[in-house]
């Protein structure tokens, strides 16, 4: 089936868990959050949620930042814009 | 814990020295800086995984979370909804309500755009969140992010990684005389006496991370940062002197042995 992951449209075999994905991709479970079409899916609902066609998933962690745009990706976030203020702070 | 603790929403923090974990040369150094800076408070960014890059040490590792609390941040976020939905995240990655709320206005001056930022606040606070936005250095936007139900304001001193110090330390000194949360100056230091000077207005705690990490030696700058926030404390609540234009002597006048002749 065909999911967006992390903004890139991705063939997965499915339906499958957000457990079973996130084991698939070799995530820990435990240093990521999740989002299912737009709703954050809590980590002891990871084996009960089913990822299905067409879902929108989000996979994110912590990363180096403070008050500065570390220049990768957030959920929503746009492309152009980005790039130019990437430009900005380098 | 020390009597004179930065407390915000009931938490106690005896360091006023909040930093990032954005820009060091490694996270090796970027550990070495938070422990010479005594922190007891770094702020994260939230960003999509890498799904390319397997086995990437995470940050969490080179993170003493015994010591240090994590303010996960909305940094790089353009809108409420998603300054929202990156806190949503946060929270679930770092099991803490705590958010450091940041709704970008303008990308070449990263100044937040208020009118999201104080809208965001709101709808965050009403899900349970321990708000702590990043504003302008204006009284009147601090005053609504108060009344948001903001745990505390924290206002700029200058842009966002530029170094530039204190720009206007007459907004700082209303803020901070009408607020009624803590505040703390976040972004625009850019050496140790920035950072004294915010102390020394009465801020309650200073966030920095470009000035430390971009540093020569990060270890150093983070210790500089560390005494002159403790200096520019004491200095706030030992009660400078009042300025004067001309001198008034130390000295006794009486007893010269060439005493001034009228």
């Amino acid at each position: 089936m065909q999911i967006v992951l992390n903004g890139d449209r991705r063939e997965v075999a499915g339906p499958r868990s957000v457990k079973a994905l996130l084991e698939d991709l070799g995530i820990d479970a435990r240093l990521v959050a999740v989002e299912l079409n737009r709703l954050v899916v809590k980590r002891d609902r990871h084996a009960e949620t089913m990822v299905t066609e067409g879902a929108e998933v989000e996979i994110v962690a912590f990363v180096g930042g403070g008050c500065l745009n570390p220049g990768r990706p957030t959920p929503g976030d746009r492309p152009s814009r980005r790039a130019r203020c990437a430009k900005v702070n380098s | 814990m020390t009597t004179d603790a930065l407390v915000i929403a009931g938490r106690a923090f005896a360091s006023r020295l909040i930093v990032g974990t954005g820009k060091y040369p490694s996270h090796a150094v970027m550990q070495a800086a938070h422990v010479a800076a005594g922190v007891e408070m770094v702020t994260v960014a939230v960003r999509r995984v890498d799904l390319a890059a397997k086995g990437e040490a995470s940050l969490l590792s080179w993170i003493d979370r015994s010591k240090i609390f994590l303010l996960p941040n909305t940094a790089g976020c353009y809108t409420a909804d998603d300054a929202v939905r990156t806190a949503r995240l946060g929270r679930e990655a770092g099991l803490s309500n705590w958010v450091k709320l940041e709704v970008i206005g303008d990308e070449r001056t990263l100044f937040p755009d208020n009118e999201a930022l104080i809208a965001a606040t709101r709808e965050l606070v009403k899900e349970g969140f321990v708000v702590l936005p990043y504003t302008n250095d204006d009284p009147v936007a601090c005053r609504k992010l108060e009344d948001a139900g903001a745990a505390a304001v924290m206002p700029l001193g200058a842009p966002i990684g530029s170094g530039l110090g204190i720009q206007n330390p007459n907004n700082l000194s209303i803020i901070i005389e009408h607020s009624r949360v803590p505040v703390i100056v976040d972004a625009g230091v850019g050496t140790a006496s920035d950072a004294a000077i915010a102390m020394e207005l009465g801020a309650d705690g200073v966030l920095m991370n470009t000035a430390i990490a971009g540093a020569t030696d990060p270890a150093m700058m983070a210790s500089a940062m560390k005494h002159s926030v403790q200096a520019g404390r004491l200095a706030f609540l030992a009660g400078r002197i009042g300025r004067r234009r001309y001198a008034s002597a130390s000295s006794p006048v009486d007893g010269l042995i060439a005493p001034k002749t009228a």
